[in-house]
């Protein structure tokens, strides 16, 4: 070899000698683009405060991310982004009347209990925001459910003491009425709610994004919003099924859930079939809890019950094995071992 | 509509560097180091010792293995020494080194011309004796191809995806020897009488389609397929699919699925071994790559140098860190460019920096990528957590057998996983656990 001692050896690992330029960092970057919509509109509806929140949240998860790995003696992992998703996703799930410690208990538990104690990024089994909010919602009920009406006037850092308080499009839905509800308010956001949920424009637009920079595949969110879209067709509490559909489509949580938590790459199952079942069954919990639970929403809920069963839906929903013909797993239950194989040579 | 199978990536073409430029002969080098072993199957055994007098095309190695060619002199000359030497898989093999007397005196192959006149039986021994292997990489010996697949498959591919990057050594060999190919492949209808046979090109070389058409002329029994452009498009198991619609069951050989299939510049080997009685002694190569100066394809004898034919492109522009012989998904590393070209060696490249971004602390967030473009359609995200906790009977159970090493889901990983090189460890794994 014609080295002299001045070159370098070269580098000798086994293929592939190419990688596409995505990485964890760039996709979270995608995702944080993806909400700002949202956020935005969350701004503009409940204020400051709305902001105040969000910025507390992410700085919050920020924080123990880095804190937990300093003290297990990590590598600080918080330039790949993923806490601050986490941070803004807690924020939305959040009514605009909390106390500002909140969320900082909040990202305690989203961060070190639910993502960190499992093993960090990729590990948990439950997605962190969703789980925090259910945490808080179940500890601080009241707070949790103080809905503010659009455009009141709040303090930017002090607690809210007497919040204008109003019924959710959810509660309203519940009581199986849809008097005093508009559509058009409802797809801008101007209805109480979470700080990030209520625009399902917005987040839909964050959605289109997602989708364009194949950051998420629309498996997920369609069959999500699918199934609650037929179920409420077919099964209206009132008045004309299309109507009460819509209201349901855009009442409450459903769009940041299906878009921006049912999605969660890490809480998700990551075989294409499995997808299609997960937001099936995200859909058909999330009818069942609305319908007859005993909460006005039941996103939060669904999603989190079906994480749960990420791995299994993954196990049984496994692509065909190239080179068996359809059915062949369903037929090597029922009939001879190996027929798959056999049936494939055919 | 352009046929396609289930999965797999879009990476970079950087084809049109060397898309575009005539293939150039490079003269054959002052000596040559010929490995006993350029073919999947039995090494051969050297013929020649040291001081012989060969001639080009005369045959220095042999054995009687069925899996196995014959290896020829790529130059005439005098043999200066047959040892161990360096060869691209990285091992040391037997190889014989041949010092270039600069004639070129040919001993073609016997009876070669007189193909028109011979039975199934001798046609095959022909592909033999000229040591014809698979141009595409993989370099399986051709007539033991043939003959496992006769009496046994309905359809001939002709693989001219070239779906690697950078590697455009069978687009130009389309260009500029179509006639060869063509020629190559009546030869091969002689031997599997009634079959159709399909060229199969990915639709990113209309030129190409259009030089084959041209050569085929009114052919009726010889077709084009327009393929995706895709990788893995031009792996086996999945060319057979998106021509077909069939696909090879597992562990099964292609013409279980009644397929045959030969890379487009094997064909053209064919042919040259036929109608000149040439062995298998040169091919194209594609040298390119960012360390490169004038990235070309090359005309070279088998046992070349590869520094040798960086010399003939430029040089190198700044320093390579990476050397590949082969395309960037499925290449071998190399430690030094003093090694030669072999039968299968259908590109060099040359990176001045490190292309496949290497992490210290990957991760996989189960984002699913690699699930979705597998094309062998396994889940390499859990064979990847099973294979790290050295679970490799779940290995096995997942079917990480079946993994081609296409590395599309290394590609595609935004975590930086290593997982095709997981994989090339749990399936040695996984074997051993089947063996015990
Ligand atoms: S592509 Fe990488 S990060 Fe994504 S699921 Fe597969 S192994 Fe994990
Ligand atoms: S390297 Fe193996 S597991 Fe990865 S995509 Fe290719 S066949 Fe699938």
């Amino acid at each position: 070899m014609n080295l002299d001692k001045t070159r370098h050896l070269p580098v000798v690992t086994s293929s592939p000698h190419v990688r596409s330029t995505d990485s964890v960092r760039s996709i979270m970057l995608d995702v944080l683009i993806s909400l700002l919509p949202a956020l935005l509109v969350g701004v503009f509806t409940f204020g400051p405060r709305a902001l105040v929140l969000t910025v507390i949240s992410v700085g919050s998860c920020l924080f123990f991310e880095w804190g937990f790995s300093r003290l297990v003696h990590k590598k600080n992992p918080i330039g790949d982004l993923s806490a601050a998703v986490t941070g803004v996703l807690l924020a939305f799930n959040l009514p605009v009347a909390v106390p500002l410690w909140m969320p900082v208990v909040g990202a305690l538990f989203a961060i070190v209990i639910v993502k960190q104690l499992y093993g960090g990024i990729g590990k948990n089994i439950f997605n962190p925001a969703l789980a925090a909010r259910v945490f808080l919602f179940l500890a601080w009920s009241s707070a949790m459910t103080t809905w503010t009406l659009p455009r009141a006037v709040l303090p930017w850092f002090a607690n809210v003491a007497d919040a204008v308080t109003g019924a959710t499009p959810m509660a309203i839905l519940k009581e199986g009425s849809t008097s005093g509800l508009d559509l058009m308010a409802m797809l801008t956001g101007q209805t109480g709610g979470c700080i990030g949920e209520t625009s399902a424009l917005a987040l839909l637009a964050g959605g289109v994004y997602l989708l364009i920079r194949r950051v998420i595949t629309p498996r997920i969110p369609v069959a999500y919003l699918g199934t609650v879209a037929l179920l409420s067709l077919l099964f209206p509490k009132t008045g004309s099924g299309l109507d009460w559909m819509l209201y349901e489509l855009l009442g409450g949580g459903l769009m940041l859930g299906a878009i921006f938590m049912a999605t969660d790459y890490t809480t998700s199952p990551s075989t294409i079939r499995g997808q299609w079942i997960f937001g099936v069954g995200c859909g058909v919990i999330t009818i069942v809890i609305r319908y007859f639970g005993a909460y006005n929403e039941g996103v939060s809920f669904a999603i989190l019950l079906m994480n749960a069963f990420v791995w299994m839906i993954d196990m049984a929903a496994k692509p065909r094995r190239y080179g068996l013909r359809r059915f062949a797993r369903l037929r090597e239950k029922f009939g001879a071992k190996h027929a798959g194989e056999r049936e494939a040579q055919k | 509509m352009a046929h396609s199978f289930r999965g797999g990536i879009h990476p970079d073409p950087h084809k049109e560097t060397t898309a575009g430029r005539a293939i150039e002969a490079l003269p054959a080098p002052p000596t040559v180091q010929i490995p006993m072993s350029m073919h999947i199957g039995v090494p051969a055994e050297p013929l020649v010792k040291a001081g012989e007098h060969v001639k080009m095309g005369q045959k220095i190695g042999d054995t009687d293995a069925f899996v196995s060619v014959p290896v020829h002199a790529t130059v005439s000359g005098t043999v200066k020494s047959v040892g161990m030497a360096l060869h691209p898989n990285g091992a040391r093999v037997m190889s014989v080194i041949i010092e270039n007397d600069g004639q070129d005196e040919l001993e073609p192959l016997a009876r070669a011309m007189e193909w028109q006149m011979m039975t199934q039986d001798e046609m095959i021994a022909l592909i033999r004796e000229a040591g014809i292997v698979g141009h595409g990489g993989a370099a399986f010996p051709t007539h033991a191809k043939i003959r496992s697949a006769l009496g046994k498959v309905d359809a001939m591919i002709i693989n001219a995806a070239e779906c690697e990057p950078y590697i455009t050594s069978d687009h130009r060999v389309m260009l500029e020897y179509a006639d060869d190919v063509v020629a190559g492949i009546r030869i091969l209808l002689r031997i599997f009488s009634r079959i159709r046979c399909i060229i199969a090109v990915e639709n990113n070389k209309p030129d190409a389609v259009e030089s084959l058409r041209r050569a085929i002329g009114a052919d009726n029994r010889i077709k084009i397929d327009l393929l995706k452009t895709k990788y893995p498009q031009g792996g086996e198991k999945q060319l057979i699919r998106a021509v077909t619609g069939r696909e090879v069951p597992p562990g099964k050989l292609p013409a279980d699925a009644g397929c045959v299939v030969f890379n487009v510049d094997t064909v053209a080997a064919i042919n040259r071994a036929f109608t000149q009685g040439l062995p298998d002694i040169q091919r194209v190569v594609t040298v390119s790559g960012s360390a490169i100066t004038t990235p070309k394809n090359l005309l070279v004898r088998v046992g070349t140098p590869l520094s040798a034919l960086v010399a003939a492109c430029g040089g190198y522009r700044e320093e390579p860190q990476k050397m590949v012989m082969g395309g960037p998904m499925m290449g071998v590393a190399q430690f030094s460019d003093e090694v030669p070209v072999i039968r299968g060696t259908n590109a060099f490249l040359a990176f001045s920096e490190n292309e496949d971004r290497r992490v210290d602390d990957p991760v996989c967030i189960r984002c699913g990528r690699c699930v979705q473009v597998c094309p062998m359609r396994l889940l390499p995200t859990y064979l990847y957590l099973y294979a790290s906790h050295d679970m490799w009977d779940e290995c096995e159970r997942m079917h990480v057998a079946d993994c081609m090493e296409c590395g599309a889901c290394t590609f595609e990983c935004p975590g930086s996983l290593h997982l095709t090189q997981m994989f090339r460890v749990a399936k040695a794994k996984a074997m051993e656990l089947r063996r015990r």
